[in-house]
């Protein structure tokens, strides 16, 4: 099969034009977009003026991209430390949105956008959502939360300058989710996707068919290939996966095109490189390390260099969908996603990818760790489906012995696996929470 | 021949026995008999009653774990080696037992019925009535409990 430039079948959308720009010629802009906005952090946010002062640079040092490895790195505690405003290039009467997201502990952190930065996030959204193959005539739910959290209000505009229906459903109530789903003859939908299996648990549940769904663009929490072929089977549909942060923009930082073979990024708004976490030196395409993203024309709020904690790596290879902006491997974890038990690095996804391996049908669980003894415990709890469950304790123990194994081969480590019953684990409407973590670290210092 | 059993996944603390039963009661559906097997972790809610679809709809629109087996209902005479001598037959008939119970029978006295999960409920079934030993029909248990 030769492959199309235009993904959609209403044809190609003019916005996606810069996601098959010439190589060299992308280059050129983010060169001299990067030049604006470093000239723009510096002269008019002082944290980033100061840290490149301390090191002796000034923005005219910056003549080509590989400069870019030697300016400071943004981190996330930065915007807590200059809470609420401190990190912003714009004047208010410029600023015409702010979002802001709920740390998990303290303050949140606040991002802002002027008219020019909307437009940009509006442009990569467009682009999101044409990447996997929506135009004209879709009509997509979105569940993403309104608010102050970037998802919901980032796909509504992407989604209605794209030309398609948008219908504004934010997250929550999941039967009225089903009801629209099924009369409002909705063709995409956009929620996490921890979301998306509760609502084809439920709807399973009610005898509803998503007949008309064909697309899910699923994010906002790490999900596991396992994850992904079990929502497709079940739904009936293909799922992409989005990335974003707010940070940077929101959702519309990398998209997976129809092939699904790594997430595309627009990188001539948001300039990606790989790092070690470790040392922060920047690694070459193809390696794994940390991601970070430089900004090219955020004009409210720059981030030059910011660290994501995402781990993943640039695909050395062009995507066969004729797009040339590069693509990033999954994101499977974060680094601060990660648990250390007993010594052993643990993410929940790969947890998630062996349960998920075993009979097929176990994707709602939690990590609870705890510590008796000094010693770190594992427990690994997971609802029970119809599925598997079967009316002999043999074949229930069975069961768990299996789940214990599996987890123990991929992750290394033994954990206690315990069968729980179905919605006893918190169902997330936003991101799911798959960790309890209930070690008392500090407690034996005193 | 064959009774349908309708098990359910309980976890192992405090109201998880009562919350299915208050939802079958609820529905107005007569439980005749159960059983509980438990491990450490977690229970299996063993049940029989009379109208299984319509108790395993309500369970499962509350949430449980519905799962439906076939069991054989077997009339043990009610007597010093009454079910020795039918388990007897099964042995001979080279038929094996998952688990047992018992079905809380209005007929006393003569014998006692008791509910036998088997490895493979047809095979057994036919084995068991070539062996002579009485298989009480779906109908005819519900009967008897006044169903």
């Amino acid at each position: 099969m030769t492959t199309q430039w235009n993904d959609a079948p209403g044809g190609f959308h003019p916005a996606s034009a810069p996601d098959f720009l010439p190589r060299r010629e992308l280059a050129r802009l983010q060169l001299g977009r990067l030049q604006s906005v470093v000239a723009r952090a510096y002269a008019r946010v002082p944290l980033f003026r100061g840290r490149m002062e301390e090191r002796g640079l000034s923005p005219a040092d910056v003549r080509s991209l590989e400069d870019l490895a030697r300016l400071p790195f943004t981190v996330k505690t930065d915007l807590r430390d200059t809470y609420p405003f401190g990190l912003f290039a714009s004047p208010m009467e410029e600023v015409v949105r702010l979002h802001a997201s709920s740390g998990t502990t303290g303050k949140p952190i606040v991002v802002a956008y002027t008219e020019a930065d909307l437009r940009v996030w509006t442009s990569v959204m467009v682009r999101t959502f044409a990447a996997c193959g929506l135009h004209r005539g879709d009509v997509i739910q979105n569940a993403y939360g309104y608010g102050l959290f970037t998802g919901g209000l980032g796909a509504h505009y992407g989604g209605e300058a794209l030309g398609a229906t948008v219908i504004p459903i934010s997250g929550g109530n999941t039967e009225r989710q089903l009801m629209v789903l099924q009369d409002f003859r909705v063709t995409a939908i956009c929620c996490t996707p921890s979301y998306m299996l509760h609502l084809v648990e439920r709807a399973r549940e009610a005898g509803i068919s998503f007949e008309r769904l064909q697309v899910g663009v699923f994010g906002a929490e790490p999900w596991s290939e396992e994850m992904r072929r079990h929502i497709e089977a079940t739904a009936g549909i293909r799922a992409h996966d989005i990335y974003g942060l707010s940070e940077i923009i929101g959702p519309g930082v990398g998209i997976e095109c129809q092939r699904r073979e790594g997430l595309h990024l627009f990188e001539d708004h948001f300039f990606p490189e790989i790092i070690d976490p470790e040392t922060g030196d920047v690694l070459p395409d193809g390696a794994e390390g940390e991601l970070v993203l430089t900004t090219l024309s955020k004009e409210a709020m720059p981030m030059i260099r910011y660290r994501t904690r995402d781990i993943t790596a640039l695909l050395p290879e062009p995507c066969a969908c004729g797009r040339t902006i590069r693509r990033i491997r999954r994101i499977g974890r974060r680094s601060d996603d990660m648990l250390i038990v007993r010594g052993v690095n643990v993410f929940p996804s790969q947890i998630e990818a062996a349960l998920l391996a075993v009979e097929g049908t176990l994707p709602h669980y939690q990590l609870v760790l705890t510590r008796e003894h000094g010693l770190d415990e594992m427990e690994v709890q997971v609802e029970v489906t119809p599925e598997v469950f079967s009316d002999t304790i043999g074949a229930m123990e069975g069961l768990r012995r299996r789940l214990e194994a599996a987890i123990d081969h991929v992750v290394g480590i033994r954990a206690k696996v315990t069968l729980v019953a179905p919605r006893t684990l918190a169902r997330s409407e936003g991101k799911a929470k798959r960790v309890s973590d209930r070690r008392n670290i500090q407690g034996g210092v005193s | 021949m064959k009774i349908r059993q309708l098990s359910l996944f309980l976890e192992n603390r405090p109201g998880q026995l009562r919350f299915p039963c208050k939802v079958l009661g609820d529905a107005g559906i007569d439980i005749l008999t159960m059983s509980l097997a438990d491990t450490a972790q977690f229970g299996i809610l063993r049940l029989v009653v009379k109208e299984w679809q319509r108790a395993r709809e309500v369970l499962e629109a509350a949430g449980v774990v519905v799962n439906v087996t076939e069991v054989l209902a077997v009339d043990v005479p009610d007597r010093p080696g009454g079910l020795a001598g039918v388990l007897e037959a099964f042995e001979k008939a080279g038929v094996g037992v998952e688990y047992m119970y018992a079905f809380a029978s209005r007929e006393r006295g003569r014998h006692a019925t008791l509910l036998f999960r088997l490895e493979d409920p047809d095979r057994a079934a036919k084995l068991l009535e070539a062996a002579g030993v009485k298989l009480v029909p779906s109908d005819e248990l519900f009967a008897r409990s006044g169903a």
